[in-house]
């Protein structure tokens, strides 16, 4: 197959970036999108110039690493799919194809399509964690998890901190990340201690970090590679007003409800 | 120099316990004079951070993905063992201690295998206090699946995302402690090299990768986690940046390195589809639970599975293992697969691959429970195929997965630099010549929570250390060396892209030193990596500059390391000369084709000494006795 690209190219975080015009020529339909970049890339350097510059690490949709808007969209047309694991035979024969980096405020280009998604990791230290020390935990079957509780755990544990969710929404909003993580940890009865403390510290810190307000758009599930819905957000809305509300973040939880 | 393992004496149960009463202990109020660094935020440098940090040091950790969060043991899939005997199926530790042992093809250290087996059980404990969301029954109590080389249900999961959810607790451990400004953090940061002050292990020369800039980081203790070397072989299932770069400039700097050619081939991985292919994608172990391994009987039988009557249908592991049957260790699983396509019964267009069928547990326990087990594997594998493996058995083939050989270390995890404590897939230590699935989680998590921050604070109460300051000479060269490698690397201006060497040198190490060996083919490819690497430093093409985000510089730099490595392998597999675990070496199989291992002359360590560039290395011999296990062959029939 043969495609011609649009790449925004840049060379760092201080000065303009364009599109740049390549052909990617007799690429195998079973390649995947960075497969197709590779091909392109093993040409640039055999004749001296600069490959395109992008994330990329595990190729199998866990690691987050990579991270393009394909024609517009965060991670290209498959849906629940990590760029990686976008395969070409998804494309027409000749199509045009523009490759961008995740546009948000938040995420400044580094180079090329590669962004700074460092404030995803300040918004953990915030308070993404259970405080465990290493060393004083019981035994892991002494509290008892319903099935439900730990399996609804695991559905926002999926988050593999990509940051699509941010580049999709119109808002440039973090909400299904963090509300990922808090629903993840506010499932488990370990998590409860720190439940409303949590909840206030992260969401301090996505407004701290110039990520937007979430208004419901939803754009940001569709986004999502491990479609992970918007309900998290809610949950996360429900908990944040709980501790405004009863202005006692320190105060325990009341179950994994 | 001399391998001094430093195993405890007394009975193996009490070695651990006694040991850790043995040791020096830093007072409190004084850990946090104390720097250490920690390379890689995998399992083991995430959970070693985290957890020396929660003790007080001061720690700083270099990571060159961009979070680490992104560290590759977030692909692990299906499992980590623990010896908690939840399920009442006769487990215990000693049993672990004895499947990890005999699964290690009896290459690997008795007391550092039943000390793994020991802190399991904490293992599991800790992650469940972090939230870490494993798998579990209606009532509320956790389950487990069984996995490869064992008999009884050990193995605790999480969905097909085990690594991912391991990981993620280690990293909110490490993150919180970040937050907190008791660990720096130095993301997007490669480790070029480590700083050695009369001999000791002082710090280490690292490069930004954002900027180029390269810088010297001075510390009380060095930990390396940074992982296998699979990626030698350019198609792996390891992640794209995964390398041997922090290992090996540390052999260069006199780490030993030991077992290099014990490398893992997993057997349910989708099969290559051509020459695009960048890297393999496993399919969890956990598979052969319920799915069987089968071949047509007839050689070039092009039909349709589903039209391969029973009786025309060879099930090669049930056949020839019974009483493991699909569950065969991974060793001799993908030896098997390989023998099927060897002898041309192979399916699918390159030939290359073994059936993986699902069709007998679809009928038994309807597609839900199927899909409830595997399901986000099943879409995975459709995705890459484009074939739905509820309809049709999956193809899979053996390829290369983890990597038992790494830097020797002692029981205490540091290895023959002083200071230099090596932990996880990096190490050689617990799994001999073959690893038992969901054994890697396991000992990633042991070394980095609860052996590693014991060892390291011992060394650090009994070192004396002077301050080193970085105008130090040895500092100085260390990174005008670093800076000057990176220069050259980028002038050399030659023809050909970096991948294609790399591509160049896998082929040579498959062919020659993958899942069977010989000392014609080995010998061929020990030249055969001498002309690719004098070419490489002749006409590798690295464009762009060296003060700046190049990412073909950065993949340059560690694939020439591969290529020493390649050497080291070779030279490795041809010196021992038996066949153990993933070593197979075709003189030496018994009548059925099975690994003969020669245990009067190779029941030993082999470690690796450098002597220079001009010199070849010297093979050092670390002797492994076994009090408590009886050394047998392998059976698993």
């Amino acid at each position: 197959m043969n495609f011609t690209l649009k790449v925004w190219r840049q060379a760092n975080t201080q000065t303009a970036g364009r599109l740049e015009t390549y052909q990617a020529k007799d690429v195998p339909s079973d390649a995947s999108f960075l497969e197709m970049i590779d091909i392109v890339n093993g040409h640039l350097e055999e004749e001296g110039k600069e490959p395109i510059a992008f994330a990329h690490d595990c190729r199998e949709g866990i690691c987050g690493s990579c991270s393009m808007m394909i024609d517009g969209v965060a991670h290209g047309p498959v849906k629940g799919a990590a760029t990686c694991q976008v395969h070409m035979r998804t494309f027409t024969d000749g199509q045009v194809i523009t490759v961008e980096p995740w546009r948000s405020a938040a995420f400044p280009v580094l180079k090329d399509l590669i962004t700074n998604r460092s404030a995803l990791d300040r918004i953990i230290q915030a308070g993404g964690y259970i405080s465990a020390p290493t060393g004083g935990a019981r035994d892991a079957n002494e509290i008892l998890v319903p099935k439900q509780d730990s399996d609804s755990a695991m559905d926002a544990a999926a988050c593999i901190g990509c940051g699509a969710c941010v580049a999709a929404c119109p808002n440039g909003s973090a909400s299904l990340f963090t509300g990922a993580k808090i629903s993840h940890l506010g499932r488990l009865p370990q998590g409860q201690p720190e439940r409303y403390k949590r909840v206030e510290a992260m969401v301090a810190q996505m407004d701290e970090e110039h990520f937007g307000h979430c208004t419901l758009y939803g754009e940001c599930q569709e986004a999502c590679p491990k479609m992970i819905s918007i309900d998290v957000i809610t949950r996360m809305n429900r908990d944040f007003i709980v501790a405004k509300a009863t202005k006692m973040p320190e105060m325990a939880g009341h179950g994994a409800d | 120099m001399e391998l001094k393992s430093k195993i405890p004496s007394g009975p193996l149960e009490q070695k651990w316990d006694s040991h850790r009463f043995n040791m020096k202990l830093v007072n409190p109020a004084n850990k946090r004079k104390y720097h250490v660094i920690v390379v890689g935020a995998g399992l083991a440098g995430a959970s070693a951070a985290a957890t020396m940090s929660e003790l007080g040091y001061k720690v700083s950790c270099f990571v060159y993905h961009d979070s680490p969060r992104r560290a590759h043991s977030i692909a692990a899939q299906g499992g980590i063992n623990a010896a908690k005997n939840y399920q009442n199926d006769g487990d215990s530790v000693k049993r672990l201690f004895y499947d990890t042992i005999k699964g290690g093809d009896f290459r690997s250290r008795e007391a550092n295998v039943y000390r793994l087996a020991q802190v399991s059980v904490n293992i599991i404990d800790q992650c469940v206090a972090q939230g870490v969301p494993f798998a579990r029954e209606y009532g509320g109590l956790l389950t487990n699946r069984s996995f490869g080389g064992a008999q009884v249900s050990r193995t605790f999961y999480a969905r097909g995302q085990t690594g991912q959810q391991l990981l993620l607790g280690a990293y909110q451990a490490l993150e919180k402690q970040v937050g907190k400004g008791a660990i720096t953090m130095h993301t997007l940061t490669e480790m070029l090299d480590v700083i050695l002050v009369d001999g000791v292990a002082r710090g280490i020369v690292a490069r930004d990768l954002r900027t180029g800039k390269i810088t010297s980081h001075i510390a009380d203790a060095v930990v390396l986690a940074t992982g296998g070397y699979g990626n030698v072989f350019f198609l792996s299932t390891n992640a794209m940046q995964s390398n041997v770069t922090a290992t090996w400039r540390a052999y260069k700097k006199g780490a030993a390195f030991a077992n290099p050619c014990f490398t893992q081939i997993h057997p349910t991985c989708i099969p290559q589809a051509g020459e695009h292919q960048s890297k393999l994608t496993l399919m969890s172990e956990s598979l052969r639970n319920d799915g069987r391994c089968w071949a047509p009987l007839r050689k070039g039988d092009t039909r349709n599975p589903r039209d391969i009557p029973e009786s025309e249908r060879d099930y090669f592991l049930e056949r020839k293992y019974p009483s493991f049957g699909n569950l065969a260790p991974r060793d001799i699983a993908s030896r098997a697969a390989k023998e099927v396509c060897d002898e041309g019964r192979g399916v699918g267009e390159t030939g290359l691959g073994v059936y993986l069928d699902f069709g007998d547990s679809i009928k038994r326990l309807g597609e839900n429970a199927i899909s409830e087990r595997y399901g986000n594997l099943f879409e995975m594998y459709e995705r890459i195929t484009d074939e739905d493996p509820y309809k049709q058995p999956m193809r899979i083939y053996p390829a290369v997965h983890y990597t038992m050989g790494g830097t020797w270390v002692d029981y205490n995890l540091m290895s023959t630099i002083p200071g230099l404590h090596v932990l996880g897939e990096a190490n050689f230590s617990d799994h001999g010549a073959n690893r038992l699935g969901a054994s890697a989680l396991m000992q990633g998590l042991a070394d980095g929570y609860f052996v590693a921050p014991l060892t390291i604070g011992d060394y650090i109460a009994q070192a004396k250390l002077p301050a080193v300051s970085s105008d130090h000479p040895e500092v100085r060269a260390a990174e005008a060396a670093a800076t000057q490698r990176m220069k050259t690397l980028v002038n050399i201006k030659g023809k050909r892209s970096t991948d294609s060497f790399h591509r160049d040198l896998g082929r040579i190490m498959w062919d020659n030193c993958g899942m069977a060996r010989s000392r014609e083919a080995l010998t061929t490819a020990i030249g055969d990596i001498g002309a690719l690497k004098e070419e490489f430093w002749r006409n590798v093409s690295v464009p762009g500059s060296d003060a700046d985000l190049n990412q073909a510089l950065e993949k340059a730099n560690r694939v020439a390391d591969f290529i020493e490595l390649g050497e080291l392998m070779c030279r490795d597999a041809l010196e021992r000369e038996e066949s153990c675990g993933g070593h197979f070496r075709t003189e030496y199989q018994t009548p059925d084709g099975e690994a003969l291992r020669n245990d009067d002359q190779y029941a030993h360590v082999a470690a690796w000494q450098y002597n220079g560039e001009t010199a070849a290395p010297s093979r050092l011999v670390e002797p492994l006795t076994f009090e408590s296990v009886q050394l047998s062959q392998r059976s698993y029939k």
